[in-house]
């Protein structure tokens, strides 16, 4: 029983690009705003400069000296 | 194999972020340093259908999702790996900051179905738009946008995000924090 007013008033105003469909997540901007920079901190923390076994393994393969398996 | 130095500076670059990901997808830093080694390798073997010019950080997140789905429904099928696994797992990183909220993210995120996972981490902390999270996951741009609406609305649950003028006392806490931060 829900009128298309109803539904328009409890979407969030203006913040996402959702053109069409079904109606948006009914998170309010400030939530969405506060979940973003929480989960940007978090992946934030896991960023670290290249572990020297990447950097020596594409050195390895670059020289040729990797046995690879056949198959 | 010889691996063109501009290719391997592009590898080189992207390997953060892309470790990143590994991380924040299966929450084992071990078991994403070796799914970032496979892609690597594999991204070598296949470096002949890497078009040059186009986003080498796309194609090799693309390569490590798709490994990761692999083994995760190969994992599902041998053993039932549960929430409280996946979190007391996470629990004994060393190195890791262990904040509070920090640590509440983590196991959130483990709680959301791997579809919701890979989209919101994609989509809200990796910085792929739509349009190149639906290509790395091979699914339509509906569907994504679908997934991080409902991953952001359960995550927001789980964490019990409330709202603005519900979290006041965080602000003053992080005032008292940072006073005490700097005498």
């Amino acid at each position: 029983m829900r009128d298309r007013k109803q539904i328009a008033a409890e979407a969030p105003t203006g913040s996402t690009t959702l053109k069409r469909g079904k109606p948006p997540a009914s998170l309010s901007p400030e939530i969405q705003a506060k979940l973003g920079q929480q989960l940007r901190a978090y992946y934030a923390g896991l960023i670290e400069p290249t572990p020297d076994r990447f950097v020596e393994l594409l050195r390895k393969l670059d020289k040729g000296g990797n046995e690879e398996p056949s198959g | 194999m010889k691996v063109d130095a501009g290719v391997r500076e592009a590898m080189l670059a992207a390997v953060p972020g892309l470790r990143a990901f590994a991380i924040a997808l299966c929450g084992k830093i071990d078991h994403a340093d070796d799914l970032v080694q496979e892609t690597l390798l594999r991204a070598l073997t296949h470096i002949d259908s890497f078009e040059p010019g186009t986003n080498m950080s796309a194609w090799l997140f693309t390569i490590l999702r798709n490994l990761f789905r692999s083994e995760y429904r190969k994992r599902r099928r041998e053993v039932e790996d549960g929430d409280g696994r996946f979190s007391a797992s996470l629990k004994s990183q060393p190195g890791q900051p262990s904040h509070m909220e920090f640590q509440e993210m983590r196991s959130a995120l483990a709680k959301l179905p791997p579809d919701q996972r890979e989209a919101l981490i994609l989509v809200g902390a990796s910085g792929f738009s739509y349009e190149e999270a639906a290509q790395i996951c091979g699914t339509a741009v509906g569907t994504i946008k679908s997934r991080v609406n409902r991953a952001r609305t359960r995550l927001a649950e789980i964490l019990a995000i409330k709202d603005l003028n519900e979290i006041g006392p965080d602000s003053t806490m992080q005032a008292v924090l940072s006073r005490s931060d700097a005498g």
